[in-house]
């Protein structure tokens, strides 16, 4: 009964927990996005809502959640509605594996590398839900693009990671995150970090990938008919999937919370993830602002011509340099 | 197959080289002037509503109620009125109703008086719900501004 007690809080914890940092870093990177935007663009950006309008994403939260949510009269009302909230899923499960340091980890398992990969592919599915569900054409065939752009960018994905699966021998986040004690494995595979970014990046449905929510050809996509809250829960989603992203990149080949040792490492070895997550979600948002959005046919070729073969030729190279070099050693 | 690694290299390059572009963008100064607290000098040669000249020696108007910028404009905006008063040379500008909502600066007024009694002001922040707002008494202004 206590043990019961114990995983039940444990687990109310860290959902509320995770809900909370979801939000929260919805609005840290939405101010982020709107700032960097307007500062490459050469504008203030928002400047009216608190000093530096650090308060105007509060200010759109309130408003999104205040409006009516409509639901178009021939959508499937029980997808339509289900999509946000599954949309959420992948927020908030995935986070259980990622290691913020060495003891801020809910769960930390010997799949959890998989499972991270696992969870964060029902996100193609929320977006099929949604898209199918809207019934509207620009919603399908966001949710179609959506499809078959993460089919091609999760192979990848997966053979990148691979190769650190192999070099460490584990799918433990924070068995990898230890490997990394000397050196940071993106010097070691810096061609499957980039692999892993470009296509990272895909996988969120970033630019220059966004083409399920191509403003200019689907109004927004496989989000078109959401409006208020259920919209919100969409866009919390996507930050936090740039998040997840950032976040496996930084376990996989940023050395995690490895950094310069500060008191209490065991908890403030946070800050050093943290800090190297959110730099690559704003060189995410950088990357946004600068390229314009690839043709569906160039996203496919650039897929299975470039990623996918030089992931495979890394995979192969990987493999024999970790069979050859003890061989090497041991003949010295 | 012609042109694989030689497109893979001019993308990278072209790549990189835009995220300088905006790398470059992003550390220079806002060009954005923000206007309710910042605002930028307007041209001299604004044509903003009428006004009646200051006289800097007399300290008043100049205008000598001929009447002239009444008659020659187009849209009949202007309503001045001119009285004989005792010990005073000429007439003596009682009224003038300048009305902003049909005048379309043209500059026939600012042309036509002889004295150059009368100016474009350089204001520009005008927003009213209320159609009188725009009917200026410039006599009112003129003695008003110190």
């Amino acid at each position: 009964m206590e043990e019961l007690i114990q995983i039940l809080t444990r687990t109310l914890v860290y959902a509320i927990a995770m809900i909370t940092f979801g939000f929260f870093n919805a609005m840290i990177m939405g101010y982020l996005e709107r700032k960097i935007a307007a500062k490459i663009q050469r504008r203030p950006g928002p400047m009216e809502v608190g000093p530096y309008g650090i308060l105007q994403l509060v200010v759109d939260g309130v408003k999104l959640v205040s409006k009516q949510i409509v639901i178009p009269r021939d959508a499937d009302g029980v997808l339509f509605r289900i999509a946000p909230l599954l949309s959420f899923a992948p927020v908030v499960l995935p986070f259980i594996v990622v290691p913020f340091s060495k003891s801020l980890q809910a769960r930390d398992f010997n799949l959890g590398l998989l499972f991270i990969v696992t969870i964060a592919s029902i996100n193609v599915l929320t977006i099929v839900v949604a898209g199918w569900g809207s019934n509207n054409k620009y919603s399908l065939f966001g949710a179609m693009r959506s499809v078959a752009q993460n089919i091609s960018f999760e192979v990848p994905v997966l053979l990148s990671i691979l190769c650190i699966a192999m070099m460490t021998g584990t799918y433990s986040m924070q068995g990898i995150v230890e490997a990394q004690d000397g050196i940071w494995f993106v010097f070691l595979q810096p061609v499957a970090f980039i692999i892993y970014f470009v296509a990272g990046l895909a996988e969120t449905n970033r630019n220059p990938f966004d083409l399920p929510e191509a403003e200019s050809e689907l109004t927004a996509g496989y989000h078109t008919e959401y409006a208020g809250f259920a919209f919100s829960l969409f866009m919390i989603a996507e930050y936090a999937n740039m998040f997840l992203v950032s976040s496996i990149a930084t376990v996989l080949f940023l050395g995690g919370w490895h950094g310069i040792p500060l008191p209490f490492f065991e908890y403030t070895g946070a800050l050093w993830f943290l800090a190297k997550v959110y730099i690559l979600m704003v060189i995410m948002v950088w990357i946004r602002w600068t390229f314009p959005r690839v043709r569906f046919d160039q996203l496919l070729n650039f897929s299975w011509k470039y990623l996918i073969p030089f992931s495979l030729a890394n995979l192969l190279l990987t493999v024999i340099l970790i069979k050859l070099i003890p061989l090497v050693k041991e003949m010295i | 197959m012609s042109g694989y690694f030689s497109d893979l290299y001019t993308g990278a390059k072209s790549l990189l080289s835009g995220m300088a572009v905006t790398f470059k963008a992003f550390m220079a100064p806002t060009v954005t002037v923000h206007y309710p607290r910042e605002k930028i000098d307007v041209t001299p040669n604004i044509r903003g509503p009428l006004t009646l000249i200051k006289d800097p020696e007399t300290g008043t108007h100049r205008c000598i109620s001929c009447n002239r910028c009444a008659m020659e404009c187009p849209s009949s905006c202007i309503d001045l009125k001119g009285e004989k008063q005792e010990g005073v040379k000429g007439k003596v500008l009682v009224k003038y109703v300048y009305d902003y909502t049909t005048c379309s600066l043209c500059g026939n007024c600012v042309d036509v008086c002889p004295v150059t009694a009368l100016d474009f002001s350089s204001e520009y922040e005008l927003a009213s719900v209320s159609k009188e707002d725009f009917y200026f008494d410039l006599l009112k202004e003129v003695q008003e501004t110190p």
